[in-house]
């Protein structure tokens, strides 16, 4: 099966700090990956390259196949590609309906009675409903985090990028959220997810990167990765000869 | 698998009441002059135009995020177009306005690709020079009086219609009309998947980029269509004081400070915040203007107290306590009653 997306030796730094060296790395249709590294390992750097939130200094992107390296961030999100930020950013003076709205009609193209439906129906699965007249920034943390997948959801993607949607949330706020990917995993979407609540991450995830100073350390199997001395020296921080 | 327990409405109670007031207040408002004297008539089309300046300004400044103090240069603009339209092409008055809006909105778009490179404070004080630019250019121009200006010929104000009072209700109606056509296009864009787009930008540039939204097509697009708008209400203003000179025309006080004060007071990013904020900049006009410069120095201070008791402005305080619109632009999501059918 062809991959929807091939990263192929992208760059970026600003000024010295050099934040992806030479990334490549591919997500076959329908696959699940997760991304894991310390704090400015350039994970959300990449989710940013991807998504057309940063330009890189060099290097291709190709989604489905065609090179996208110079699209702007909204037409590479109407073609497919949503994410939910780390911190969630809703849209405050608005309700949490209105938010997906804008998804569903500016992202997925839809209008009018079927924007509508399928904004509710999104709602419902991520556990919205209720709220949907409530402000957006009004929400508590989980339920920004919902919003943040909600409007991702709406956005009818292909490929969704999730960036540390799990961080901060309660053991059983957790297991729903993780259920809910699951269930979007399930229906096709291919998935590249961020975490740092491993556990979380190995619940889902077909196959496991680990990423340090912008370059991949490691790739493959999520147990045997988990394992890998690479990642318990680098990821960890546990010297292995000590 | 749809939801059919929910259904979505845009209307409410609050805004069909605006609405049925709206609509008799408009229809009290065009018989004014059986019933209105003419200074009242004279203030209450400054009104108009002044409503219809701030509803544009808080459009572009309130949801697109384009803070410009430098709209006078459109204000300005429209009225030496109007000028010059009817001056040397020996255009009618009424035709002259709709191409001064249609002159405002192209000499828009080079402006906006040059101060577009611009961000925030730096945008603003992009804006204010090319208003200066633009003083100063049309202050070059001996045909139309450089910098001592000009008046309207007699004969073109008599072409309006024959009668001062006729002329005067003329003037009246189109500053009416001005302020509804504004108000109701703001409105119906507002509405329109464009201007959920448009609103998600005044919440959150970064997220609005990625939910497919082009920030920059849509920032333009106001950006053309304000200056457009803004240079016709120039004319409009214009074609009322008769006389135009550089000074008057590019005042960054009466277009763009007054009309600032007009929507931070009323709430800005609110349809409904320009409609109060006029209501209170004139009745502290009307009833400081003797006062002379004292004047000045209270509206400084009323705006500096709403700032700080209520920076989102008069309208955004009983929004927060109350929840009321006057137009309906919010969804509404309601369980359904249940029926047994």
């Amino acid at each position: 099966m062809p991959p929807i997306l091939e990263l192929d030796g992208l760059k970026k730094s600003f000024g010295a700090i050099v934040v992806a060296d030479d990334l490549s790395f591919h997500l076959g249709e329908g696959e699940a990956l997760g991304i894991i590294g310390p704090n400015g390992a350039g994970k959300t750097t990449t989710f940013n390259l991807i998504t057309g939130a940063l330009g890189p200094n060099a290097g291709k992107i190709r989604f489905q196949g065609s090179d996208i390296t110079s699209h702007s961030a909204a037409l590479r999100s109407r073609s497919g590609i949503a994410r939910s930020f780390q911190v969630p950013q809703p849209f405050s003076g608005m309700t949490v309906f209105e938010n997906a709205m804008v998804a569903a009609t500016q992202a997925a193209g839809l209008s009018g009675h079927k924007a509508e439906q399928f904004a509710l129906d999104i709602l419902d699965k991520t556990e919205l409903l209720s709220k949907a007249n409530q402000t957006a920034g009004s929400l508590t943390l989980l339920d920004r985090k919902r919003l943040e997948l909600s409007r991702a959801l709406c956005t009818k993607p292909k490929l969704l990028l999730l960036d540390e949607i799990a961080g901060g949330l309660t053991e059983s706020e957790c297991t729903a959220l993780v259920d809910t990917i699951k269930d979007v995993h399930a229906s096709g979407v291919s998935i590249i997810w961020i975490e740092h609540v491993v556990h979380a991450l190995l619940a889902v995830v077909d196959r496991l990167m680990v990423i340090d100073f912008g370059r991949k350390i490691a790739e493959g199997d999520p147990s045997t990765i988990m394992k890998s001395p690479e990642v318990e020296e680098i990821y960890l921080g546990i010297a292995v000869d000590a | 698998m749809s939801v059919q327990t929910h259904s979505v409405s845009r209307g409410s109670q609050s805004a069909k009441v605006a609405a049925f007031l709206g609509v008799i207040v408009l229809i009290v408002l065009i018989a004014a002059p059986w019933w209105a004297g003419r200074a009242d008539m004279r203030l209450m089309g400054e009104m108009f135009l002044y409503l219809s300046l701030a509803c544009l300004w808080n459009l572009m400044a309130g949801y697109a995020g384009l803070v410009s103090v430098g709209q006078q240069a459109y204000v300005g603009f429209g009225g030496y177009m109007l000028f010059a339209l009817t001056m040397f092409a020996g255009l009618p008055p009424l035709v002259a306005i709709v191409g001064a809006g249609v002159l405002g909105a192209l000499i828009s778009i080079p402006v906006a690709a040059l101060i577009f490179r611009l961000r925030g404070a730096y945008f603003a004080i992009g804006t204010w020079v090319m208003a200066e630019v633009f003083r100063l250019s049309f202050a070059q121009v001996s045909s139309l009086g450089g910098g001592s200006g000009s008046s309207l010929p007699v004969g073109i104000v008599r072409s309006l219609a024959g009668s001062r009072s006729a002329r005067e209700s003329l003037a009246y109606w189109m500053a009416l009309g001005a302020a509804v056509v504004v108000i109701a296009a703001v409105y119906l864009f507002l509405r329109s998947r464009r201007g959920l787009a448009l609103t998600a930008i005044r919440d959150n540039e970064l997220a609005a980029a990625s939910l497919g939204i082009d920030v920059w097509r849509i920032k333009f697009v106001v950006y053309v269509v304000t200056g457009g708008l803004t240079a016709m209400l120039g004319a409009l203003i214009f074609l009322q004081k008769l006389r135009i000179s550089p000074d008057a025309a590019f005042s960054v006080n009466d277009w763009t400070a007054f009309v600032i004060f007009i929507v931070v007071i009323g709430g800005i990013g609110t349809l409904e915040g320009p409609i109060i904020g006029t209501l209170v900049f004139f009745a502290l006009r009307e009833t400081l203007a003797d006062l002379g410069t004292i004047y000045l120095i209270v509206l400084g201070f009323v705006a500096i107290v709403v700032m700080l008791k209520a920076p989102r402005g008069v309208w955004g305080f009983v929004r927060e306590r109350y929840d009321i619109q006057l137009f309906p632009l919010a969804y509404h999501v309601q369980k359904k009653p249940k029926t047994d059918k």
